[in-house]
């Protein structure tokens, strides 16, 4: 057996999903609105999975609720240093699906399903979607 | 749809046990062994078999590309037709699927459907990371994505909705890992308790280490054939009674919250106030057995089904899983692992052979081994495989096979019936 090392440098581009963190930079959260069916998406995405048809951009509510939880102690290789943190599915007012994010509680505070949870913004853009997280309101 | 496919029978299949690190051998030579096991026990050639389709998941984890063609001059078949299916963790069963599609057509009388994946090229927390880019690497990876965190999420809103308990999940753990104990093959045979499980590491809440399933090195293989070649092999054929398949969104965010999918034994009243699949179900899987069933004539799974190979990933995705299959009401899987209906003397066993939590998980080997244990249960040779008859399910007339990849976003499942 040899070991040898499987590095690659990967040019990822966000394409037709950039707006979305553009946005993430001026302290919005982009979602998105089929021009034909109407469903409102809490995840941004630039054609609809129902029908096909193209989205509006819409802008999402900074707050909502808990909609699932999970505190990770372990992970990928990649994230290792990260844990434990703390993986939050949020549901908007009005918003027809979910998006999902980073929840950092204060001390001595536990998630719960339905809890009131609002967004805040990396002040120095990452460009990645760990630009946006939440805390509690 | 016109129903004018042929019957397809399986009536060989081999495996290699499952291991964590198999340096001693390479994926062709794990393939190979699985193919040797089948041919020998079916009275086969390696001439006699007409093209083949290749099951693995990741270049990543493989560590070469087009390893199914290599797998294939290796073990003979170099000028035949092949191909390759890749679903993620239903990447075995799919490529059962195909290879059931090309004698139902009429393209091949006997195809060769084989799996492989050895993970143990990397190690664990890498290997997290590669399977977690089986995700929105936009959206759901940087997160820190990784696939226990994923089915936690789905686990934590399961027992929001039904009060799902954590120790109704760790019964499956100890169900499936009891269970290998009599299975050779099994990578992970264990004797513990419910305590045992509760207080293994946590993962990602609520999911603990003794609630996940395997990273395996292995192969396993199927040979299916069209009704006149299975008849003139002395063995034992079994029909695969009917496939079905569906998918859903890759971001588990993205997933709607509508109605149920009805089967023929549910109404509506019964989920009058369920938002559906929501993060709690899998509508892949829930389409995949309707589909499956609808071919078959099945009405009514939970009577007419006598065991179920699922796809055990998390012991949350197997209750998750009883609800999908209709073998209980969406609410119920709790209760139907505690109520014992599942165990081995249950009214419907599931993964009498230790599932992908003790018997093991190499991806691409994993939907084609669950169709090697069904068959041969439904052949009643489960002694002669294994060496004992502790896991052979009591004349089994008809199974269930079911994989999923991602959280859902394929599900393949397959009936097959003793004849
Ligand atoms: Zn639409």
């Amino acid at each position: 057996m040899v070991e040898w090392n499987y590095n690659t440098e990967y040019r990822h581009s966000y394409a037709e999903d950039s707006p979305f963190f553009t946005a993430l930079g001026k302290g919005k959260l982009i979602g998105s609105k089929c021009k034909s069916c109407g469903f409102k998406y809490g995840t941004y995405r630039k054609y609809c999975m129902y029908c096909g048809s193209e989205t509006d951009d819409i802008e999402l509510p900074l707050q909502g609720k808990i909609h699932s939880f999970t505190t990770c102690y372990y992970s990928g290789e990649t994230f290792r240093g990260d844990v434990p943190y703390t993986l939050v599915l949020v549901e908007f007012p009005g918003i027809d699906s979910l998006f999902m994010s980073r929840l950092f509680m204060r001390n001595g505070e536990k998630p719960e399903i339905g809890m009131d949870i609002v967004a805040q913004f990396k002040k120095f853009q990452t460009f990645t979607v760990n630009d946006v997280y939440f805390v509690p309101a | 749809m016109v129903d004018n496919q042929r019957k397809v029978y399986m009536i060989a299949g081999g495996m290699t046990p499952f291991k964590k690190i198999n340096f001693k051998e390479d994926f062709r030579l794990n393939v190979k062994h699985s193919l040797d096991y089948a041919l020998k026990d079916s009275g086969m050639k390696t001439g006699d078999i007409d093209g083949s389709v290749s099951a693995y998941f990741s270049d990543h984890l493989q560590g070469q590309l087009i390893a199914g063609a290599m797998s294939n001059d290796f073990i003979g078949l170099a000028g035949k037709p092949s191909k390759r299916i890749e679903g993620g963790g239903a990447t075995g069963g799919l490529a059962f699927q195909t290879a059931y599609e090309e004698i139902a057509s009429g393209t091949m009388d006997t195809c060769l459907a084989y799996g492989f994946e050895n993970m143990s090229h990397v190690g664990t927390w890498r290997g997290n990371d590669i399977i977690a880019l089986g995700s929105d690497a936009s959206f759901d990876y940087p997160l820190g994505g990784f696939y226990t965190a994923y089915y936690a999420l789905m686990a934590t809103r399961h027992m929001y909705e039904f009060g799902t308990t954590e120790k109704q999940m760790a019964m499956v753990s100890v169900k499936n890992h009891g269970n290998a104990m009599h299975n050779p093959y099994a990578q992970a045979p264990m004797n513990i308790t419910v305590e045992d499980v509760m207080n293994s590491p946590v993962v990602s809440t609520p999911i603990k280490m003794l609630d996940i399933c395997l990273m395996s090195d292995g192969a396993a293989c199927a040979i299916l054939a069209s009704e006149d070649v299975a008849k003139s092999y002395s063995g034992k054929p079994v029909l695969i009674r009917s496939i079905g398949s569906s998918s859903d969104t890759m971001r588990l965010a993205d997933r709607p919250f509508g109605e149920v999918p009805l089967l023929p034994n549910e109404n509506t009243d019964m989920y009058s106030n369920l938002k559906y699949p929501g993060v709690h179900s899998f509508r892949a899987g829930r389409l995949a057995a309707r589909m499956a069933y609808g071919k078959a004539g099945i009405t009514n799974p939970e009577k007419e089904i006598d065991f179920a190979e699922l796809y055990d990933a998390y012991t949350s995705s197997e209750i998750q899983a009883y609800e999908d299959m209709g073998f209980c009401p969406y609410g119920h899987g709790g209760k139907f692992i505690e109520d014992g209906r599942s165990m081995l003397d249950g009214d419907l066993p599931v993964n009498m052979e230790g599932g992908l939590q003790a018997s093991g998980h190499a991806i691409g080997a994993t939907g084609i081994m669950q169709a090697v244990y069904a068959f041969w249960q439904l052949q009643g040779t489960i002694h002669k495989h294994l060496g004992n008859s502790r896991l052979q399910v009591k004349n089994p007339q008809r199974g269930l096979i079911h994989s999923h990849a991602g959280t859902g976003a394929y599900e393949a499942v397959s009936i097959m019936e003793a004849v």
